[in-house]
């Protein structure tokens, strides 16, 4: 028998977890809960999908004219524009603009590209200190730990769990498990930090190319304090980010809010269109934006594939996945976990390193069935099946195409397919229920240590009714 | 999608039976046979029928699935709806027949048997407007929609219109009713702790109501969840509803 892939142990492990298993489907619950209650008209909500994935189909149909475009608009804003074709530069250019500054520490607003980027630790492995100001964000650095959710990164954690990080991080601050009393403590410690912090980082939620505005939405103000109290601004973000007109705007924020967390709204919604202007009393002096490829415009050349760059990061899929609701974000073992993770993932990183989450999937589709720009992810999923499978790789452009194509299922499925398509009438059945029992040697037991095994019937549908008389010309 | 239109009542209709029922649940297809032909339409079953393909489509063979869809396409040349126990089939040959075969030679042939694909219980309720009469006991009843009859089909509301007409049925909401029971063809076996832990609260939250029948559109689900419920009742000694495909279990209690 091979040997268990981490992420056959991660998952093993995380199922084992009844108590976050339970806390994870309270959280979903929730969310799911709160979203329907958004969305009380389905035609309206459907309506709004509509309009939302046509902007986004919209700005990818002219992603490389609106990039240049929001490159001019920026630069004449003020903003300076860097393009990154892989995370290690995106990091080399936030650290350049730090050596520049002689900055030592960097306060940041959640940013998953940043994420993506593995940019604190890079930092810190040249001594300067990431600090994350994003309470869930906060949580986990605290704690040494990678978001296990999009939007939400420390939605594993239970209150209890929080309660005893904060008092063995922060002896001072009496123990409690008071949310309010909690949250206070984090803004009191953070609130000096953003002042002494000689650089503020965030990410993009939109970019839009026709202004050269960055729009950031977010809920705590930290986003607020990280893009406008420190000297120097650097936003990260993906290509994909852009739209093309400010009107585009009020549909993608009207239904990213409410997939993601089923707030009409959130909190504060940040335009930044450039640094500080000399008759203005606050601001950044300098703002920067990373533009981070990694793999993007591999995506983009494929027209089925593209799809997955219409993500708004609302994390809707996730909520509402009854496969991350059971192993949690960690299991996958990827930055972007969930369904969203399940077709971005490989993409980004090729089938080698994250080819096994694409099984992961029933394809039951209640991701598409939510997701506010219709992505249809089962059926990426789907394609990214036949890549990972796949003779002919020089038609895709997904890395590692046909790598996991192995002889022996090969075959199988060949001789499968051989019979199905020359019915000889009597043994079809049998034949295909031992072919199809071959594909899988190792996991056979899988299915009767929870369920009994199916029994093949005495005579097919095919006998029967043609005992039957029923006609088959 | 549901039909918007509904044709006009057909003489003559073809039927898939899929190859699960063809080997494992044949009652349930031939049970789908008699509900039709009791409405007075003539039922051809090609018997060169096999597979709709949809196990090498999602495990990624789409070469090998193609072959079995070019085929089962011959088997069903004439201009005439042709129905499906299953929605997982259904979906198979509705929506991802013209995906498998975009660009090739059989695509006009692939849309032109999409466009005549239905649902059993769609069929049932939307073209031949069926009305039951049920002579069955008292019973109280939960039902499972396939992920794929609710999603793909867009047709979940057809079970429960059928099952609304027969008046000693009780039908019970479960918990978590929309959510996948974890069988997903190959996943089940891909992913085996995953799909485990989606039918023990699948089978938690369906027993919790108290039903003693469980009815679906799709034998997949079915084999699943009916599966785990013997399983249960021999190794922890748990009542196990009885499972039904929702063709057997209404001809079971409406024919005299
Ligand atoms: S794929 Fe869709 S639902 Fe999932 S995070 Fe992106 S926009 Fe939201």
């Amino acid at each position: 028998m091979a040997k268990p892939t981490e992420f056959r142990i991660d998952v093993e492990k995380a199922l084992g977890k009844t108590e976050v298993r339970a806390h994870f489907r309270k959280a979903m619950d929730t969310l799911m809960t709160n979203r329907r209650n958004q969305f009380p008209d389905d035609a309206a909500l459907q309506a709004l999908r509509t309009q939302a994935q046509a902007i986004r189909a919209n700005a990818l149909s002219k992603l490389p004219e609106l990039l240049e475009q929001l490159e001019t608009n920026l630069t004449k804003n003020g903003v300076q524009v860097h393009w990154a074709e892989t995370t290690d530069e995106a990091n080399q250019i936030v650290l350049g603009i730090m050596q520049k500054h002689h900055a030592q520490s960097i306060i940041k607003g959640k940013s998953m590209v940043s994420e993506e980027m593995g940019l604190n630790h890079f930092l810190e492995e040249r001594g300067i200190e990431a600090l994350e100001s994003d309470l869930g964000e906060f949580i986990i650095q605290l704690d040494g730990e990678t978001p296990s959710h999009i939007i939400m990164p420390a939605i594993h954690k239970s209150k209890e769990q929080i309660s005893k990080l904060f008092h063995e991080k922060f002896p001072d601050i009496p123990y409690t498990d008071n949310v309010d009393e909690l949250t206070a403590s984090a803004r009191r410690i953070l609130r000096d930090k953003f002042y002494a912090a000689p650089v503020g980082l965030s990410g993009v939620n939109f970019a839009v190319a026709e202004t050269g505005t960055l729009c950031l939405v977010e809920n705590e103000g930290n986003g607020r304090m990280s893009t406008t109290i420190p000297p120097v601004h650097i936003a990260v973000t993906g290509i994909e980010k852009v739209v093309e007109k400010l009107s585009d705007i009020p549909p993608l924020l009207s239904i990213l809010p409410r997939s993601a967390t089923g707030q009409p709204i959130t909190t504060y919604f940040n335009m930044i269109s450039g640094p500080r202007k000399a008759d203005e009393k606050d601001g950044p002096t300098e703002v920067h934006l990373v533009l981070l490829d990694n793999g993007r415009s591999r995506i983009y050349s494929d027209p089925e594939l593209l799809a997955t760059l219409r993500c708004i990061r609302c994390g809707a899929c996730i909520n509402h996945c009854p496969v991350y609701v059971r192993i949690g974000g960690h299991s996958y073992g990827t930055v972007y976990p969930g369904p969203i993770g399940t077709i971005l993932e490989p993409q980004k990183e090729g089938l080698k390193v994250h080819g096994e989450l694409i099984q992961a999937s029933s394809l039951c589709g209640a991701c598409g069935e939510v997701c506010p720009v219709r992505i249809p992810i089962p059926n990426i999923i789907n394609r990214l099946r036949h890549d990972s499978v796949r003779k002919d790789t020089e038609n895709t452009p997904t890395q590692d195409a046909g790598t996991r194509r192995k002889p022996l299922e090969a075959a199988i499925w060949q001789a499968w397919s051989w019979s199905a398509s020359h019915p000889s009438l009597y043994n079809f059945g049998g034949k295909t229920a031992t072919q199809l029992r071959g594909l899988v040697p190792n996991n056979l037991g899988a299915w009767t240590k929870v369920r009994t095994a199916p029994k093949l019937a005495e005579q097919t549908l095919h006998q029967q009714l043609k005992a039957l008389g029923v006609d088959h010309e | 999608m549901s039909q918007t239109t509904n044709p006009p009542k057909p003489d003559t209709i073809y039927f898939f039976g899929t190859c699960l029922i063809d080997l494992i649940y044949p009652k349930a297809g031939v049970s789908a046979v008699q509900l039709l032909q009791r409405e007075r339409v003539k039922v051809i079953y090609p018997q060169a029928q096999t597979c709709c393909g949809q196990p090498a489509w999602n495990s990624g063979y789409r070469d090998e699935a193609r072959q079995v869809a070019r085929a089962q396409i011959k088997f069903f040349p004439k201009n005439i709806p042709i129905v499906i126990p299953s929605g997982s089939c259904a979906g198979m040959m509705k929506t991802h027949y013209p995906e498998l075969f975009k660009g090739e030679a059989d695509e006009v042939e692939a849309l032109n048997l999409a466009n005549r694909v239905y649902e059993l219980t769609e069929f049932l309720v939307d073209v031949l407007k069926v009305q039951l009469q049920d002579l069955g006991e008292a019973v109280e009843v939960a039902v499972h929609t396939s992920c794929s009859a609710r999603r793909e089909m867009g047709v979940a509301d057809k079970i429960e219109q059928l099952l609304g007409q027969l008046s000693n049925v009780d039908v019970k909401e479960q918990a978590y009713k929309t959510e996948c029971c974890g069988f997903g063809g190959t996943f089940a076996i891909k992913e085996p702790e995953i799909s485990a832990a989606m039918v023990a609260d699948k089978t938690l939250h369906i027993r919790a109501t108290g039903a003693t029948q469980l009815v679906s559109q799709d034998c997949g689900c079915l084999m699943n969840i009916s599966g785990a419920f013997a399983y249960q009742a021999q190794h922890e000694g748990k009542a196990a509803p009885k499972a039904q495909h929702i063709a057997e279990f209404l001809w079971e209690r409406t024919h005299g």
